[in-house]
């Protein structure tokens, strides 16, 4: 027997050893852990009837420049691609195959299979319910039962109580584009005559805090940071502290990217989490940062970050390519977090409220 | 990554090996659990449709109803079809007769472009060469900023200087000659494949540099859109391989079969985690395997080569034999194991590990508390575990900054695997695991 086998023998025993043996550490204190936590401190919800809650309204046209709409931005791109409604339309009838095309276009459109098979269960039952026999009616009515799906009460605006230090914090695996969403809400918010501060929060990747630095002198925010590799939760406490003594309206918290599956690196968020939590500040919004790109690993993504820190609306970027970013309905579903705002380009200005109506025509565009 | 993959293929195939006879009914339903099985996993619908109609043309052109074993000729069908997407064998970086060879990285905005230039520069340093990293990311604000502090920390020269990209590329290919570097690594910025005037750009950066390799960096979460990118970006500057990245979360690597079968370049190189280090060469074949749960025992045979003392685990395999196992022993496996890496990971490439085994959560912080408290025993506590009573217990709780359930819950767990190792000595293994070579 080669020496090679002996070893890898070895080394199988012994990684399985090792696991056992921290399976069982761990589940005891894990234990001990459940029946020792405090009861965690609730979230200062916000006040239901916050009387001058400006971003109430949906439409609200609040930067005084227009923005741009999800439509207008999408169009462009999606005209490039080859509308797979055509393919549906185009058969003059509807039967096995366009329920085939549609299935087809969710899935590519990243959906997901579950998703997909529920809502064309219910798709079929209503068209047979209708009669409904042209192509494009059904094709309306597939778009009506999705937005149906989406639409719901969501509130999906992002709270901010004026005459308080409001905090926004931002969370995701890396490269979906945090750090340019705050620069873009930065952006907004001071369009709309708030002062925001931003806190670089994100001392892990190099250079994260220079390029949130940048985009504070652009946008006009100051910008509070620490050391590369220093305590997160230090440069959070320090920026709550500047911002109550500044009047701060609103503080933009950037974390480092992690990938949800980091058990140590998820605790140390909800250690962020709670620091904001212990200062005077309120934690208004805690913003999943997922790019439209991403497939189905988008809804484990949604699951651990609102375990971990209790999402409360999700920033869908980079929507501005071909791709549609089909997860979030998967993510609306099935955790109820809504969509709240959408990245559609490379400029500060280009991140527009979340349509339901336009984004489901654009998921068929 | 990958791992939810392999879950479906077992259960489907577990299904499937209880069938007596496989029609043309039970093939279509076997297609069918495929197809989503791949269609979750994130591959490209057009890349699961041909795939599936060659499975099911291959299992009705061999026959398999009348095969004495039809569930094992469809297997073998899906698995050689499987490893012909992946693409077969593990490609190389083409370097250059004539040094410098130059590598240019590209892709969309997130992708992690400026981590894997890192990267790839210390792997390539590691093995010999000398690098010069160029960044040409001249729109994300802070990028070459990131890239130097990468540089810094891996002691590889950083070169930008520069208004444009073009110009960036031009000087660094200077620079490259000037200080004799054999590797020029291009760093460009991050765009979408279609955005014609950064594409265009793209073409202009790569007319100057002329690239030997021209690298695609992809997300490993990335869903269909995997294909529509690869594709644009191949046909604006033809690429030569796929850098894939973040593949330590638990995407299923979707993208990363369909990307191969879409543009047939070879994925080269995969990101594994968060540190500079964590980045190995990709093979097709191993991963094939580790999707059919039949573990990737080839790259544990490396990093165990690696990591191991080949006297000490000789040493150890002998005491193991004889079933004697002390925790003084499994401390010092335990340390040589740690060196290979995630013990998630390492679990992943065994065959014949359950499921429940492979799924569950490793809290590497875990491995830490346990160490300490293995270190806070006297040696005679490490050789006879069962001297160790209430106030001794008390002590190496104290000592190791744990609770006295935990320092029991070690011990215990300690005394099952001893148990096992005896079993196993005794020529028992425990179902799925190869027997110890005699």
């Amino acid at each position: 027997m080669s020496g090679a086998t002996a070893v890898l023998v070895l080394v199988g025993i012994v990684a399985l050893a090792v696991f056992l043996i921290l399976l069982g550490v761990g589940l005891s204190r894990r234990a001990q852990r459940r029946e020792a936590a405090p009861a965690r401190p609730a979230a200062a919800p916000a006040p239901p009837g916050a009387p001058s809650a400006p971003s109430a309204a949906p439409p609200a046209p609040a930067p005084p420049t227009a923005p741009p709409r999800l439509r207008d931005r999408l169009a462009k791109t999606r005209a490039v691609l080859a509308a797979p409604v055509q393919a549906i339309t185009g058969r003059g009838r509807v039967d096995e195959e366009t329920w085939d095309g549609v299935e087809e276009a969710l899935l590519r459109a990243d959906v997901g299979v579950a998703t997909t098979t529920e809502l064309l269960e219910g798709l079929r039952a209503a068209a047979a319910g209708l009669r409904a026999t042209e192509p494009e009616a059904a094709v309306e009515l597939i778009k009506a039962q999705i937005v149906a799906q989406l639409d719901g009460d969501a509130d999906r605006s992002l709270q901010l109580v004026e005459g308080q230090t409001n905090v926004w914090m931002f969370v995701g695996v890396n490269g979906v584009g945090k750090t340019t969403a705050i620069a873009k809400l930065a952006r907004r918010e001071r369009g709309s005559g708030h002062s925001v501060m931003l806190a670089a929060a994100d001392t892990f990747r190099a250079a994260a805090a220079e390029q949130l630095a940048q985009w504070g002198d652009r946008v006009g925010a100051p910008v509070v940071r620490g050391q590369e590799g220093a305590d997160p939760g230090s440069v959070v406490f320090d920026a709550m502290s500047a911002a109550q003594a500044r009047d701060t309206d609103l503080v933009l918290v950037d974390t480092a990217g992690r990938l949800h599956t980091k058990v140590n690196l998820m605790e140390e968020l909800k250690k962020l989490r709670r620091i904001v939590e212990r200062t005077p500040g309120a934690l208004r919004e805690v913003l999943l940062v997922i790019d439209a790109t991403t497939g189905q690993n988008g809804l484990a993504q949604a699951r651990q970050f609102a375990d971990a820190v209790d999402v409360t609306g999700v920033v869908l970027t980079k929507l501005d390519g071909t791709a549609r970013g089909g997860i979030v309905l998967a993510i609306e579903a099935e955790l109820g977090i809504p969509v709240k705002a959408v990245g559609v380009g490379e400029s500060a200005d280009d991140l527009v409220p979340f349509d339901p109506v336009e984004f489901v025509d654009a998921l068929f565009a | 990554m990958f791992d939810a993959l392999a879950d479906r293929f077992e259960g489907i195939f577990q299904r499937l090996r209880s069938r007596g006879r496989l029609g043309d009914k039970e093939i279509d339903e076997v297609a069918r659990e495929i197809r989503i099985a791949l269609l979750e996993a994130d591959v490209n619908v057009g890349v699961v449709k041909s795939f599936i109609a060659r499975v099911k043309e291959r299992a009705r052109a061999a026959d398999v109803a009348r095969s004495l074993t039809p569930a094992q000729q469809v297997i073998k069908i899906v698995h050689e079809e499987l490893v012909t997407t992946l693409g077969g064998t593990t490609g190389k970086l083409a370097l250059s007769s004539k040094p410098p060879t130059v590598v240019m990285l590209a892709g969309l905005q997130g992708s992690g472009k400026t981590t894997a230039a890192a990267k790839l520069a210390r792997h390539l340093e590691v093995n010999g060469s000398r690098v010069l990293l160029v960044g040409a990311d001249l729109q994300r604000p802070a990028a070459v900023e990131q890239l130097r502090v990468l540089g810094e920390r891996i002691g590889v020269p950083v070169f930008s200087e520069g208004r444009d990209p073009v110009k960036v590329a031009k000087g660094g290919l200077k620079e490259a000659d000037r200080i004799g570097a054999t590797v020029v690594l291009v760093d460009t910025a991050g765009r979408l494949q279609i955005d014609a005037e950064l594409m265009d750009e793209l073409r202009r950066v790569g007319k100057v540099a002329h690239p030997d390799d021209t690298l695609l960096v992809v997300d490993a979460m990335t869903g269909q859109e995997a294909v529509h990118v690869a594709e644009a970006f191949d046909e604006a500057v033809g690429l030569d391989g796929v850098v894939l990245t973040k593949i330590d979360g638990d995407a299923r690597g979707g993208a990363a079969l369909s990307v191969k079968e879409v543009i047939g370049k070879p994925i080269l190189f995969a990101g594994t985690g968060e540190k500079i280090e964590d980045f190995e060469p990709f093979h097709p074949d191993r991963m094939a395997s580790r999707i059919l749960g039949m573990g990737d025992v080839l790259t544990l045979i490396e990093k165990a080569e690696e990591a191991f003392d080949q006297e000490e685990a000789k040493k150890a395999e002998a005491k193991l034999r004889k079933g004697e196992l002390t925790l003084e022993d499994f401390l010092d496996q335990m340390r040589q194991v740690r060196k290979m890496g995630p013990l998630q990971n390492l679990i992943g490439m065994l065959p014949g590990v359950p499921k429940e085994l492979r799924q569950t959560e490793v809290d590497e912080g875990e491995l830490a508390r346990v160490e300490a408290i293995i270190c806070s025993m006297t040696p005679e506590e490490r050789r006879r575990p069962s001297v160790i009573n209430g106030s001794r217990r008390l002590r190496i709780a104290r000592g190791s900054g744990t609770t006295t359930q935990d320092v029991n819950a070690l011990l215990k767990q300690f005394k099952t695997v001893q148990q096992l190792m005896r079993q196993m000595s005794k020529g028992k293994m425990p179902r799925g695991m190869p027997p110890l070579p005699v």
